[in-house]
């Protein structure tokens, strides 16, 4: 057992430092399959785990060094495997394997190729403490650990100083993030005098702790998982992220990093299940975001950018679900959005690939008959993400509106909303690259072809899993939440016993994705539009595109005063200071230089020292010292 | 009628000294200067302190103001001095040397002495034979070593003062 | 028929302090480095006075002892002396302190 979970942890970490330092000579090939390999091993050791847990149902703590001791708080390096942990644990190493996979075709090209993997690695590595971790700490440590990988990642091609700026802004954003994380682990470590998950869950039970420092602690959490999953108002940096190549895109922006304050937020639900009001604010702020970022998909013609936007808005309505307590069906969505996202993210790399580098839909086109692999796994996909029976997407996404419906009419309505234009606009991108006619230059039209195998096979797999992953968890007879009943307090309900109005529900829903998949049919494939080109967009079309102004609000109110600040400082008070501390130096000499006079060379002086000096000593001696 | 004895040496002791700083001459500088040796050595006898006079005869009298006689005829610097020093330095001479006086004197009369009563025991301590025992046994060490700083002086003398040979 | 019974130990203290005074004052007052030469003789005297009438007032061997060590080193002292002195005629032509002043800070 204890072998197991050595080799669950260190694996990807010792993938990562033989491809740090000798990754250059082992050679592309070797050092792709080595990083594969680690986050193989390391998934087969989640297997055997989740077959452990999900045998016996006992979770249990694996204790590996005691790290430092303040006071009353005591800090271990100690790792919690229970059923949340190991089935997370499960789809990160999983989907990480599928990804090293494709990866090792997809940069083949990039001679940095080594060093690719083993930043991907790292991030395993620190994806793995992240979630494995038993106290707020070592969670702390992964998510900063996967938030400098998610920085080394995007910046990749440093080459280029835009994708350096991309890396550099979600760096900041998820530190505005961290800073609010940071605040409630204090919070919580100074009441508590712990960090360890269960105890203070134990604690909780029992102490009478004031309502109001709770709601603060668990509101600095929420903005911290805000950062990390790209919650308004910190979500600008995902669709920048896309700077990064396309498997970090999959990996680290779809399936598991941006997942992380969804897990954490789980983690805790004991601590958010006693702030009804934070938990609104989170379910408010997840809609919002939903709406938004759907909105803002529906325009964008960078085919990884309408992904960006859907993966937004997607943890939206998982964040949705998280604020109206339902915790199980957020990580069922978390499941089922792993699958589908990261296959689209997937396809759309395979076809980038085949294009050299094209990422603009409105030079696709046609693309179905030459990619014909691509082209299926993305569909089910896509009409797993729209909802439709019996996709994996249906299922949970279904699970999210009903519970909202039973909890919160409003909040249903705009996350049907949302439902129905990630419908639309997913169908956009799809008729958009794979049908009608091909509007790229002739030279890539020569060089069309499918992608080679290690690129499709993870493609198949994962589109497999977005078909039939909604057996996990469906109404009437929910195998996840039986698995995860014994970390959730309220009594987990069997996913929603099917009455009438769940039947109503779901046809509403169904309708209304068919009712997206229509509207973007008629416009794209009938009439055949393509999107206009950008200098000619207006009014609504031109706000929608622009993202809202948000990033330019976001530089006029913060980036430009912090600039004029550190602009003031450099012109004056780094001169002061620096005057001052020369001037200190200037003091020195200038003092030095009066002091060199007492040395002229004349003996005459120096006699006269010496008999002073002599003076001096007996009065001190003798009379000084003596009287009494 | 040994006060009397103590008292006149004493004057000619001081006196020489004062004439010998202030004297024009280097030569009769040198002159005063043997005499208060003398003088010195006639207090010595004074203590009873035979050996020391006798020594103190040969060495100072003898050797080295015959070095210094040597040394001033070598340079010949029996006319006057050319200059002296500048007035304020004369006078911070004298209050430098007034102020060492005054606390020196103040410091040493004031001082508690050990034993406030002096015992005057008879025994021998200073003779050759005490001084010599004294001497060899517990300045054993001392003695040895101002034999090595004589030597390392001689041949310091000898080699600062040589002539440079011409290349 | 001890000097100490008839004069006292003051007596000496200050004739030794006055010595040792005049002794300063000429180092201080003169150019002449053959002079000063001089001036530190005295200065030595004197201190090897008060250190024989101390021994005496003890009745202890330690300070004639004493003197002869300080004898022996004030005969090295003024060889050397002499000898750099020398060295500094041949030099500068006249033995006047106040020209050597070479080694300004």
């Amino acid at each position: 057992m204890n072998t197991t979970i050595l080799l669950l942890l260190f694996a990807p970490l010792v993938g990562f430092l033989i491809n740090t330092c000798f990754g250059k000579s082992l050679g592309k090939t070797i050092s792709g399959v080595l990083g594969t390999t680690a986050i193989v091993v390391s998934f087969l050791c989640a297997i055997c785990l989740f077959s452990q847990i999900n045998a016996n149902g006992k979770s249990f703590t694996f204790h590996l060094a005691d790290w430092f001791s303040i006071g009353n708080i005591k800090i271990n390096f100690s790792f919690l495997f229970d059923q949340l942990s190991v089935l997370w644990l499960l789809f990160v190493t999983g989907i990480g394997s599928l990804i090293h996979l494709y990866s090792i075709s997809y940069m083949h090209e990039d001679e940095n190729m080594h060093k690719f993997f083993s930043y991907l690695n790292l991030f395993v590595f620190f994806m793995i403490a992240l979630v494995a971790g038993s106290n707020l700490l070592i969670m702390f440590i992964g998510w900063e650990g996967v938030g400098l990988c998610s920085y080394l990642l995007i910046g990749f091609w440093y080459k280029n100083q835009d994708y350096n700026d991309a890396a550099k802004k979600a760096f900041i954003m998820n530190r505005i993030g961290d800073l609010g994380f940071l605040i409630g682990i204090f919070i919580l470590g100074f009441h508590f005098q712990t960090l360890e998950f269960l105890e203070i869950k134990a604690l909780l039970g029992k102490d009478v702790i004031t309502p109001s420092l709770l709601a603060i602690a668990a509101l600095c959490l929420f903005i911290g998982a805000c950062g990390k999953s790209a919650q308004l108002p910190l979500a600008t940096w995902l669709p920048d992220a896309m700077a990064g190549p396309t498997p970090v895109s999959a990996l680290i922006h779809a399936a598991t990093m941006v997942t992380a304050g969804i897990f954490m937020i789980t983690r805790m639900n004991f601590l958010f299940d006693l702030t009804p009001e934070i938990q609104n604010v989170i379910a408010i702020v997840g809609a919002i975001t939903a709406i938004v970022a759907a909105s803002i998909g529906l325009v964008q013609n960078d085919i990884k950018k309408v992904l960006a936007y859907s993966t937004v808005s997607q943890l939206g309505l998982m964040f949705l679900a998280l604020g109206l307590g339902a915790y199980e069906v957020a990580v069922f969505h978390v499941i089922t959005h792993a699958f589908f996202k990261a296959c689209l993210f997937l396809g759309s790399g395979s076809v980038i690939h085949a294009l050299h580098g094209e990422q603009d839909m409105r030079n696709m086109g046609g693309l179905r008959k030459v990619m014909p692999i691509t082209f299926w796994t993305m569909m089910i996909s896509t009409l797993a993400i729209s909802g439709i029976f019996p996709f994996s997407g249906f299922w949970s996404k279904d699970e999210i509106l009903m519970t909202a419906f039973h909890s919160n009419i409003p909040l249903w309505v705009v996350g049907s909303i949302a439902s129905i234009m990630t419908a639309f606009y997913m169908f956009r991108l799809m008729y958009l690259t794979f049908f009608n006619d091909f509007r790229g230059t002739e030279e890539q039209k020569h060089h069309l072809h499918e992608s080679p195998a290690l690129i499709t096979i993870p493609l198949v797999i994962l589109a497999t899993l977005a078909a039939i992953g909604g057996a996990i968890s469906l109404p009437g007879h929910s195998w996840l939440n039986h698995y995860l009943a014994p970390l959730f307090a309220h009594k987990s309900h069997e996913a929603h016993t099917l009455g009438t109005t769940e039947y109503t529900l779901m046809a509403v829903a169904t309708i209304g994705a068919l009712l997206g998949i229509a509207i973007a049919y008629s416009k794209y494939l009938k009439k055949k539009e393509i999107p206009i080109a950008d200098s000619e967009v207006q009014g609504l079309h031109k706000v929608l595109s622009s993202k809202y102004y948000l990033d330019e609000i976001y530089m006029v109110t913060i980036v430009k005063p912090i600039y004029m600040i550190s602009s003031f400082a450099k012109k004056y008070v780094e001169k002061f200071i620096s005057k001052a501390v020369i001037g200190i130096g200037g003091a020195t000499y200038a003092l030095s230089i009066k002091g060199k006079k007492i040395q002229n060379g004349n003996i005459g002086v120096y006699l006269f020292a010496f008999i002073f000096g002599m003076v001096g000593f007996l009065v001190y001696v003798f009379i000084i010292r003596d009287v009494k | 009628m040994l006060e009397i004895v103590f008292y006149i040496l004493s004057a000619v002791t001081l006196g020489t000294a004062f004439l010998t700083v202030f004297s024009k001459n280097a030569i009769h500088s040198a002159i005063y200067l043997v005499i208060c040796f003398f003088s010195l050595a006639g207090h010595y006898l004074l203590f009873n302190a035979q050996f020391l006079a006798i020594v103190h005869i040969i060495v100072y009298a003898g050797a080295i103001m015959v070095l210094l006689l040597f040394t001033l005829m070598l340079m010949n610097l029996d006319k006057e001095d050319e200059s002296s020093k500048p007035l304020y330095a004369k006078l911070a001479a004298v209050f430098s040397a007034g102020i060492l006086g005054l606390v020196l004197i103040a410091a040493l009369r004031k001082a508690q002495p050990e034993n406030i009563e002096y015992v005057n025991s008879g025994i021998d301590y200073q003779s050759i034979k005490v001084l010599g025992n004294v001497l060899l046994n517990e300045y054993q060490v001392p003695f040895e070593f101002a034999s090595v700083l004589l030597l390392v002086s001689m041949i310091g003398a000898v080699l600062i003062s040589k002539k440079e040979e011409k290349i | 028929m001890n000097i100490l019974e008839h004069v006292g130990i003051g007596n000496y203290i200050t004739l030794s302090a006055l010595l040792f005074c005049i002794g300063a004052f000429g180092l201080l007052y003169r150019r002449n480095a053959i002079i000063m030469f001089m001036s530190i003789e005295i200065m030595l005297n004197a201190v090897n006075l008060l250190l024989v009438a101390f021994s005496s007032y003890h009745e202890d061997p330690s300070g004639q002892v004493f003197v002869f060590f300080t004898m022996a080193v004030a005969a090295a002292e003024v060889a050397v002396g002499l000898a750099i002195l020398v060295s500094v005629f041949r030099n500068i032509g006249n033995i006047d302190i106040d020209n050597l002043k070479n080694l300004k800070g």
